[in-house]
């Protein structure tokens, strides 16, 4: 095995779902405020993944009071406790960016029946 | 002047997470084992260094004075050879091993390597010069350095002056890495940062000499 890979391993989280460009999702992150730790939920669509192993990050948009909010987190990452599908997305593309141009009914994706 | 160092190899780079859950990007660094061949006394040969060994290679690539050399350290054929110079040899005796121990987490370290090769480099890439305009007329010069001096006072070019050559692919030293993880069992070294060379290529590890100026 590459040597790299050893390092790598120890800081992987095999406790990842399986979700993709357009589903939507609760990620929960954990908050540090002085002393005291929370965890926080910020939900939305995921507009992206990015990278491979342990370098891959994922970018979720929502949208609070008509501004667009996106957060990018590392997906193995120690501060995102835990990510939870809601719904799957009926998508076309790896990459949403088109959904920032868009406002309202228009900036929906649609769900995939399974 | 040091006081401990170690040979290795670059692995490669990647990324950890800290006490904070921030990313931190790691050197992998394939530390030791090596061997002390040769202690060097000031009494013998004038100055007081440490001459260590490592990696391995086919015997019969080396000749026989070198192999000799090994064998009186009791050292494997190797021609990855590295002297440090100290001031106490008294920790140091022929035949010690040193290995990826030597370096706890948190500690500030040097690493010294070859560079990677560049080729024959303009001065562009090479000395970061801005180049010339594209346009207002600018013929075969968009990239050339400009003036190189003045006429005839004083009549040469003074020594030093940046120009084309050889980038790269030179001795190179990086102050101050902190050592981020020291994983002994397996002889890998994690080191905050970038460090100079390919990967595969050869390093030399040893305790920072300049941290306590800062």
């Amino acid at each position: 095995m590459n040597r790299i890979d050893m390092v790598d391993r120890a800081s992987l989280r095999d406790d990842i779902p399986t979700f993709g460009p357009g589903d939507t999702v609760d990620v929960y992150v954990r908050v540090v405020e002085g002393t005291r730790e929370r965890v926080q939920k910020f939900t939305g669509i995921v507009i992206r993944r990015q990278g491979g192993g342990i370098q891959e990050t994922f970018t979720v948009r929502k949208v609070t009071q008509g501004v667009g909010v996106e957060r990018t987190f590392p997906i193995h990452s120690p501060i995102v406790s835990k990510i939870e599908r809601i719904t799957l997305g009926d998508v076309r593309r790896a990459k949403l960016y088109y959904l920032r141009d868009r406002v309202g009914r228009a900036a929906r994706v649609k769900e995939k029946r399974v | 002047m040091a006081s401990k160092g170690i040979l290795g190899r670059k692995l490669g780079m990647t990324q950890v997470w800290d006490s904070e859950n921030r990313v931190v990007p790691v050197t992998v660094i394939q530390a030791g084992p090596c061997r002390v061949v040769q202690l060097k006394t000031p009494e013998r040969d004038g100055y007081s260094a440490v001459q260590i060994a490592f990696g391995d290679a086919k015997p019969r690539r080396l000749s026989k004075p070198e192999l000799g050399h090994l064998k009186a350290a009791n050292a494997e054929a190797t021609n990855h050879l590295a002297e440090m110079r100290v001031d106490d040899l008294s920790a140091y005796a022929v035949g010690q091993v040193i290995t990826a121990e030597l370096f706890e987490a948190g500690e500030l370290i040097d690493v010294t390597g070859i560079s990677k090769g560049k080729g024959f480099a303009g001065v562009m890439k090479r000395h970061n010069f801005k180049g010339q305009g594209a346009s207002h007329g600018n013929h075969k010069a968009h990239r050339a350095p400009g003036s190189i001096g003045a006429c005839a006072t004083p009549s040469r070019v003074f020594k030093g002056m940046k120009m084309a050559g050889q980038m790269g692919h030179s001795k190179t030293t990086t102050l101050n890495l902190m050592v981020v993880e020291g994983d002994a069992e397996r002889g890998i070294i994690l080191v905050r940062g970038a460090v100079p060379g390919p990967k595969g290529g050869l390093v030399f590890l040893r305790n920072a000499v300049k941290a306590g100026a800062r």
